[in-house]
C-alpha cells in the first residue's frame, strides 16, 4: 500500500510534464503539418517534402553534414575522455570542458569569424610564414570544424561518464594475460564504454541534423541543412504547415536512431 | 543526502539574493506599470540617450524590446499575451497586420510634427493617407562595392554583377524578396511579380550568378565588408551607412533602372494600453532635433524634412541615402502578396542558396 | 614514461582549442578598436561602459535567476523522472517514455520555441518571467533524465535488498542509499540544465514578453550591429567568474573529501563518488 502511493508522488511530476509539455505539444505540430499555408486540411506537405528534389536533398546533406561533424567530434572527444579519465583532478577538467559551452554560441561564432577572415588571427600568421593568406570562412572545412567545436563538450561528457564505470579490473586482467594494448582497447575498453559512446552520438548526431546558425554565419548558407528550411517556414514564410512536417520528419528520424541503439543495448546484455 | 539538501539551499539563496537586486534595479530605473511604454523594436534601433531623454522629460518608462524579423514580431503580437504599445514593422507588413486587424488607427490630431514630413514618403500604397502608421525610417536596396578592388564605374546597373571579374566576390543579404527582386528588375520585371514562369526564370537568372556569389549572409555582412572580406554586397541602404562609416573604401549606389524602397514604421497594435505614452512618444521621436539626433545614431534616412535639414550637409545631400525624385519614380514599394506566393519566393531562393557549381 | 607526454600534449591541444575562441574574445574586450579583428591598442573604455550600463547588468542578474531557479526545479523533476522510469519494468513502456523524453532535445529551437508560444497563450498565461520559467524547466528535465538514469543502472540491485533486509523503509532507503548513490548524476544534471538554459536563444525571444529579457536574446538584439566590444568584456568577467567559482568549488569539495578520508581511513568505497 505503501509502496504503491511513494510510486505515484513520483510520476507526478514527471508526468505532468511528459503531458504538457511532450505530448500537448508534439500533438499540435503533428496537427499542423496537415494543414497548408491558407489553413486548409492537406496532406501536400508530406507529398511535397516526399517528392521534391530540394528537400531530399536537404535531407542528404543535413544527414551527411551531421554525420562527418559525428565522427570528428568523435575521434577528438573518445581520446580526450580516455586520457581525461587518467589525470589527477579529472573532476575538475571535466567542469573546465564544459565551461565554454556557457559563452553565448553567437559570440563564440563570431570570435571564430574574427580568427578565420581575411586580416584574421590565421591569416595574419600564414602571411607571416610566406604562405599567404587563404579563404577560410565559408567553406565546408571551417563550418565542419565550428560545428565540431561546438559540439565536442557534449560528446566528451558522456564517453568520461562511460569509462568512469568501466571496471578497471578487467584491463588489468587483459594486460595480465598479455594482450596488447591495441588488442586490450579492442576487446575489452572499446565494448564496455560504447554505451557512452552511444549517448555522446545520439546528444551530437541529432541536434547536428538541424543546425541553422552556423550554416549562415561560418557556412555563408552554402551549407542548407533541414534546420535552416524549419527556421525559413516558422519565421519567414510563416508556413506553419510545411516548418511542423520537416519537425515530424525529424522526430520520426530520431525515434529510429533511439530504437536501433536500444536494441543493440539489449542483444549485448542478452550475450552477457 | 545532507550535500543535496544543503546545495539547495545555497542555491535557493542565491536565487533570493538575485531576485532582491533584481527588483531593487527595476524600482531604480522607474518602472511601476502605468506609467511605462512598451516598444517593440528591431535590436539598437534607436538612440538610447533618447529613451533616457524620453524619459526625463514625460516621466515615463520605457520597456525597450526587440525582434529580429517582422514575421517574428508578427507571430508574438498576433498571438497576445503581451502588451506592446508601439512596434516597428517593415511597410509589406504593415499592410499584412492591417489586414488581419491587428492595428489600431493614429489620432492625427493628436500629432505636433505631421506637416514636418517628407511628402515623398508619406501616403504610400502600403498605407493610405498614414491611417495607422508613420514612417520611422526609410531607405533602398542597392549594391554596396569596395573602391581597393573595384574601380568607379565599373558597376551601375544590376546585370554588372554578373561580370566574370567578380567571381566568387560578392556577398548577398539573406533575404528572398530582395535578392529575388533584384533579379527581377534586371530581367526588367516588376519586383512584386506574382506569375510563376517569371519568377522561375529570376531564379535561373540567379543561378548564373552562382559562381560569383561568395555567401548569403544577414547582419554580419556589414563586419565583412568592413574588413575587405568581399568587394561587393547587395545590401539595404542604412546597412551600407554603417559600413561605409567604419571603411571609408566603400560606396553604395542604387542601379539606374530602378531597386526597392523600403520603410520601416511606428504602429499601434491592438495590444497596446498605454495611449498618453505612446503619443507623448510619437511626438518626441519626431520632433525635428530627436529625429535628427536618431538619423545620426542609427545612420538610416530620416523621413522628416526639417530633420534632414538639421543634419551635416555631406549627409543630407548625399543623392545615395537621400536618394532624388527620379531614382524615388523608379524604385518600386513591396507588396503584401499572397502567402503561397512568397512561400514561392522563398523556396526558389531557398533552391538558388542549395545551387552550386 | 614516453606515452604520458604524448597524451597529456594532446589534452593540453584538445584544451587550447577549446579556448581559443575564448582568449580571442576577452583579448579583445581591451582592444580600442570596435570590431574583433585588428587589435588596437589597450582600453579599459569597454568595461566602463559595461558597468555603467544598467540595463545590461539588470538582464545579467535576471538570467543567471532564471538559469539557477530553472535547473533546481528541472533536477528535481527530471531525477523523479529518473527514478519513475527506472522502476518501470515493461521495456516498451520504458523505451517508450525516453523517447518522448527525448524529443525535446531533438526538436529543433523554433518548433520549441513556436509550439510553446501557442500553448501559453491558448492556456491565457501571460508571457514573461513567468513563462520563460516554465519554458526553461521544461527544456531541461530530458538532459537531466539522461544524466541521472545511467547512475540508477549502475546501482546494484543486491545493495537495496541489504538495505531492505536490514529493515530499511522505502523512505529511508531512497534517502540513505539511493540518492547518494546517484548524487554525482544529479549535479552532472543541474550542470548541464543551468548550460542549456544559458544558451538558449530561440525559445526564449518566442516565450518572452512584457520587458523580460535574457543575456541571448540581447546578444542577438545588438548583433545587429555588429556586436559591441561590450559584451566582449561582460563575457570576459563571467567567464572568468564561472572559472573561479568552479575551481573554487572544487578544491572545496577535494579539501572536505580529504578530511573525511582522513577521518574515517577506509571503509569509504561510497564517498569517493562523491
Amino acid at each position: 500500500m505503501k509502496k504503491s502511493s511513494t510510486n505515484v508522488a513520483f510520476y507526478v511530476p514527471y508526468v505532468l510534464w511528459l503531458a504538457l509539455f511532450v505530448i500537448a505539444p508534439l500533438v499540435l505540430i503533428i496537427y499542423q503539418s496537415f494543414f497548408d499555408i491558407n489553413g486548409h486540411f492537406t496532406l501536400s506537405n508530406y507529398a511535397t517534402y516526399f517528392s521534391s528534389g530540394t528537400y531530399i536533398l536537404m535531407t542528404f546533406n543535413s544527414v551527411f553534414y551531421a554525420f562527418v561533424i559525428t565522427v570528428v567530434t568523435l575521434a577528438i572527444s573518445y581520446p580526450t575522455a580516455y586520457l581525461l579519465h587518467y589525470t589527477k583532478h579529472k573532476q575538475l577538467w571535466i567542469l573546465l570542458i564544459i565551461l565554454p559551452t556557457w559563452i553565448n554560441l553567437l559570440l563564440k561564432a563570431y570570435a571564430f569569424i574574427g580568427i578565420f577572415s581575411q586580416n584574421g588571427g590565421i591569416n595574419t600568421f600564414l602571411s607571416m610564414v610566406g604562405i599567404g593568406p587563404k579563404q577560410f570562412l565559408f567553406t565546408d572545412a571551417a563550418f565542419i570544424f565550428v560545428a565540431s567545436y561546438i559540439e565536442i563538450p557534449f560528446m566528451i561528457l558522456p564517453i568520461f561518464n562511460g569509462i568512469e564505470e568501466l571496471n578497471e579490473s578487467f584491463v588489468n586482467a587483459s594486460r595480465d594475460l598479455g594482450a596488447k594494448w591495441w588488442q586490450t582497447f579492442t576487446k575489452v575498453i572499446w565494448p564496455l564504454t560504447i554505451s557512452g559512446v552511444k549517448a555522446g552520438v545520439q546528444a551530437v548526431f541529432i541536434p547536428s541534423l538541424s543546425l541553422f546558425m552556423l550554416t549562415r554565419l561560418i557556412g555563408g548558407n552554402r551549407v542548407i541543412t533541414l534546420g535552416t528550411a524549419i527556421e525559413e517556414h516558422f519565421l519567414v514564410t510563416m508556413n506553419w504547415g510545411m516548418g511542423s512536417t520537416i519537425g515530424v520528419v525529424l522526430i520520426v528520424a530520431m525515434f529510429i536512431i533511439m530504437f536501433l541503439t536500444g536494441e543493440r543495448k539489449k542483444k549485448r546484455g542478452r550475450r552477457a | 543526502m545532507k550535500k543535496l539538501i544543503s546545495l539547495t539551499v545555497a542555491v535557493l539563496l542565491v536565487v533570493l539574493g538575485l531576485a532582491v537586486w533584481s527588483a531593487e534595479l527595476q524600482k531604480s530605473q522607474g518602472a511601476t506599470g502605468d506609467n511605462t511604454l512598451n516598444l517593440y523594436n528591431w535590436g539598437d534601433y534607436i538612440d538610447p540617450k533618447l529613451i533616457t531623454k524620453f524619459e526625463k522629460e514625460t516621466g515615463y518608462h520605457v520597456n525597450y524590446e526587440t525582434f529580429d524579423s517582422n514575421e517574428a514580431m508578427y507571430t508574438k503580437i498576433q498571438q497576445g499575451g503581451t502588451s506592446y504599445d508601439l512596434a516597428v514593422p517593415s511597410e509589406y507588413m504593415v499592410e499584412k497586420m492591417n489586414k488581419a486587424h491587428m492595428l489600431l488607427p493614429i489620432d492625427h490630431s493628436k500629432l505636433k510634427y505631421l506637416n514636418t514630413f517628407n511628402p515623398d514618403v508619406m501616403n504610400r500604397s502600403f498605407d493610405p493617407g498614414n491611417k495607422y502608421s508613420l514612417p520611422y525610417f526609410w531607405g533602398t536596396l542597392g549594391i554596396i562595392y569596395n573602391d581597393k578592388f573595384v574601380k568607379p564605374g565599373e558597376i551601375q546597373h544590376w546585370d554588372d554583377l554578373w561580370k566574370p571579374q567578380f567571381k566568387d566576390n560578392i556577398m548577398l543579404v539573406d533575404s528572398a524578396r530582395d535578392i529575388m527582386g533584384f533579379s527581377l528588375v534586371s530581367l526588367g520585371k516588376s519586383m512584386n511579380t506574382t506569375d510563376a514562369p517569371t519568377l522561375q526564370a529570376a531564379k535561373a537568372k540567379l543561378d548564373s550568378l552562382a559562381p560569383n556569389v561568395k555567401a548569403v549572409v544577414a547582419d554580419e555582412i556589414k563586419m565583412y565588408m568592413a574588413e575587405n572580406e568581399a568587394a561587393v554586397a547587395v545590401d539595404w541602404s542604412g546597412e551600407a551607412a554603417d559600413m561605409m562609416a567604419e571603411n571609408s573604401h566603400l560606396h553604395y549606389l542604387v542601379p539606374s533602372e530602378g531597386s526597392n524602397l523600403w520603410f520601416d514604421n511606428l504602429v499601434i497594435p491592438k495590444t497596446a494600453k498605454h495611449f498618453k505614452a505612446i503619443y507623448a512618444f510619437l511626438n518626441f521621436i519626431n520632433k525635428p532635433e530627436n529625429a535628427a539626433q536618431n538619423a545620426e545614431y542609427v545612420g538610416y534616412t530620416t523621413p522628416s524634412a526639417k530633420a534632414q535639414a538639421l543634419l551635416p550637409k555631406s549627409v543630407r545631400e548625399d543623392k545615395q541615402f537621400y536618394p532624388n525624385e527620379a531614382i524615388i519614380k523608379r524604385s518600386e514599394v513591396y507588396k503584401d502578396l499572397d502567402p503561397s506566393v512568397v512561400g514561392l519566393y522563398n523556396d526558389l531562393f531557398l533552391e538558388f542558396k542549395m545551387h552550386r557549381n | 614514461m614516453k606515452k604520458m607526454k604524448l597524451s597529456n600534449l594532446y589534452l593540453w591541444v584538445v584544451f587550447i582549442l577549446l579556448y581559443v575562441p575564448i582568449i580571442y574574445l576577452v583579448m579583445y574586450s581591451f582592444s580600442k578598436g570596435d570590431t574583433m579583428t585588428n587589435f588596437q591598442g589597450f582600453t579599459m573604455a569597454h568595461y566602463q561602459e559595461l558597468f555603467a550600463d544598467t540595463r545590461m547588468i539588470q538582464i545579467v542578474i535576471d538570467t543567471l535567476l532564471l538559469a539557477l531557479l530553472s535547473s533546481l526545479i528541472a533536477t528535481a523533476i527530471g531525477t523523479l523522472g529518473a527514478l519513475a522510469i527506472h522502476r518501470t519494468t515493461k521495456p516498451l513502456m520504458k523505451n517508450t517514455v525516453l523517447s518522448l523524453n527525448n524529443i525535446l532535445m531533438v526538436s529543433p529551437d523554433v518548433i520549441i520555441g513556436a509550439s510553446f508560444l501557442i500553448f501559453f497563450t491558448a492556456l491565457k498565461i501571460p508571457l514573461g518571467f513567468g513563462s520563460v520559467l516554465l519554458a526553461h524547466i521544461a527544456f531541461s528535465i530530458p538532459i537531466v533524465v539522461l544524466m541521472v538514469l545511467p547512475k540508477l543502472q549502475e546501482m546494484r540491485q543486491s545493495m537495496l535488498d541489504a538495505a531492505r533486509d536490514l529493515g530499511s523503509s522505502n523512505a529511508q532507503i531512497l534517502s540513505r542509499v539511493i540518492l547518494p548513490f546517484i548524487t554525482p548524476g544529479i549535479f552532472s544534471g543541474f550542470f548541464m540544465a543551468f548550460t542549456y538554459s544559458l544558451d538558449d536563444f530561440a525559445v526564449t525571444f518566442f516565450v518572452t514578453g512584457n520587458g523580460f529579457s535574457t543575456l541571448a536574446v540581447e546578444v542577438y538584439a545588438r548583433a545587429r550591429q555588429g556586436i559591441s566590444l561590450e559584451i566582449n568584456a561582460l563575457s570576459g568577467v563571467m567567464f572568468i567568474f564561472a572559472l573561479l567559482l568552479v575551481v573554487g568549488y572544487y578544491f572545496i569539495q577535494e579539501g572536505q573529501a580529504k578530511r573525511k578520508a582522513h577521518a574515517k581511513k577506509g571503509g569509504h568505497a561510497l564517498e569517493k563518488t562523491h
